[in-house]
């Protein structure tokens, strides 16, 4: 989707705008640029909004939880004010919530998606992926994004959540109106926030799960306890939004940018044909090199960060794709090197909210990529002038037409 | 040889556990920590400076 309504921006280090067609279309020239003249950038845009693009203040401001708060961490029109956000909690804990209350919300989640759970889902996974390239058998040309990548994360978690598959357009559409739709005019954005849609999916769900239990993370959210008390209705619809919302079109954009990569690298998809072995270091350059990820926090105080004066309820943009490509850090970043050694990329974010879900992510991706490879060790790009990417904080390739040497 | 892990800096992003799980461990909440007191084992030495090279919040230290 491209910016309707904002005008082109002028100068990246005083006008940026994360949903500008040509940071869409490419970022990592404006961020290198931006690392060399101006590593604080400042727009106003969205009523102001800060901009660090190197890997020390990426990583300084993840980890200052004083002087930042994650209340809010979808950069928008839609300023949120003190009465919108229930403290601690937030909207969607424990990614929106901050120190103390976050230590407790993340930890009762933590247990389900450690390594050696997350590893259960495997052979679930790859039978899904295999289904999905059965389903494009006989073609020659077909969509890596939209008949692949995009299915895979959001099977697995409506599985987690005990959803039912076929409500899979439902969240499809929700997750646009929640990531993609931020230069929407803010009327526009209320109104169809007043409709109050995803609330009532979720409180249908709830209510289901209430009169029958199951073994999957909604029960366990309706079973769990903080403190001896069970939680809030707010705190488990916001939670499984989170984990609907961020376990989807961000793992769909990290398979659909490998993918996107092999198909114009034929000597990568030979190597990570050739030794398997080496596909997990692959994964991990491909985290780093086009991390989909950018957060974002609200200035929670008055306060200097690096010579900038920022002022309480600012905006901050935490790109943490822009940390990965910090030549300082990375040796060659602009280069993909699927077996880069030493690789502290950012990918999943830094400090206490480390994505909860990274386990599942590098498990869905390292199924995705060795079964497609498996069955088309060739592809290329049909044109990539088709490829289009999402614009807003999590970016991927939405379509990418290949065509398959079967 | 020995690894150690800040329990201060892990976040559980379980880079070294998936790197050299003879040399790591994390408990239920994905938080890790080295295994037999940091030993590591002859042969095993460049996976724990892979594991070093790999952590996102430098919590891994070695000891030559």
């Amino acid at each position: 989707m491209t910016s309707r309504h904002r005008p082109p921006v002028e100068d990246w280090a005083t006008d940026f705008d994360h949903t500008d067609p040509r940071w869409v279309a490419d970022p990592y020239p404006i961020w290198d640029e931006l690392r060399r003249t101006c590593p604080v950038a400042h727009s106003g845009r969205y009523g102001g909004t800060w901009l660090p693009v190197r890997h020390d203040d990426v990583a300084g401001v993840a980890y200052d939880t004083e002087h930042f708060t994650s209340r809010s961490v979808v950069v928008s029109e839609m300023r949120p004010g003190p009465e919108d956000l229930p403290a601690p909690i937030g909207l969607a804990p424990p990614i929106t919530s901050d120190p103390p209350f976050h230590a407790m919300a993340r930890r009762l989640l933590l247990p389900a998606f450690g390594p050696k759970p997350i590893g259960t889902l495997e052979p679930l996974t790859r039978e899904l992926c295999r289904e999905l390239l059965e389903a494009t058998a006989g073609k020659t040309e077909f969509d890596a994004a939209v008949d692949y990548a995009q299915h895979i994360p959001l099977r697995v978690i409506i599985g987690m959540l005990g959803f039912p598959q076929e409500d899979a357009d439902i969240f499809r559409r929700f997750i646009r109106l929640v990531l993609e739709d931020v230069d929407m005019p803010l009327a526009e954005r209320e109104q169809l926030r007043d409709e109050g849609e995803l609330d009532s999916y979720m409180n249908a769900q709830i209510e289901d799960h209430r009169a029958h239990p199951r073994d999957d993370l909604t029960s366990f959210l309706l079973e769990a306890e903080l403190d001896g008390n069970k939680l809030a209705p707010e705190h488990i619809r916001g939670t499984m939004v989170l984990l609907m919302i961020a376990g989807i079109d961000t793992t769909w954009s990290a398979i659909g940018a490998s993918l996107w990569h092999l198909a114009q690298h034929p000597g990568d998809r030979r190597r990570l044909s050739t030794e398997p072995d080496l596909m997990p270091t692959a994964v991990e350059e491909f985290l780093r090199a086009y991390a989909p990820v950018t957060m974002a926090r609200l200035v929670a105080k008055d306060f200097e960060f690096n010579g900038c004066q920022m002022k309480e309820g600012d905006w901050l943009l935490l790109p943490f794709p822009a940390a990965n490509r910090d030549p300082g850090v990375f040796p060659d970043a602009d280069k993909v090197i699927i077996d880069r050694a030493e690789n502290r990329h950012a990918a999943f974010g830094l400090g206490i909210h480390r994505c909860l879900g990274s386990n599942l992510a590098r498990m869905e991706l390292q199924v995705a990529l060795t079964e497609w490879l498996s069955r088309y060790p060739d592809f290329e790009l049909t044109d990539p002038a088709q490829v289009t990417w999402s614009a807003g904080q999590v970016r991927g390739p939405r379509t990418i037409p290949v065509r398959v040497v079967a | 040889m020995r690894v150690h892990v800040d329990p201060k800096k892990c976040e559980g992003h379980n880079r070294c556990y998936a790197l050299a799980p003879e040399l790591f461990d994390v408990d239920d909440e994905g938080y890790a920590s080295e295994v037999n007191d940091g030993i590591v084992p002859a042969g095993v030495e460049d996976k724990a400076r892979r594991a070093v090279a790999n952590c996102p919040e430098y919590a891994i230290s070695i000891e030559e």
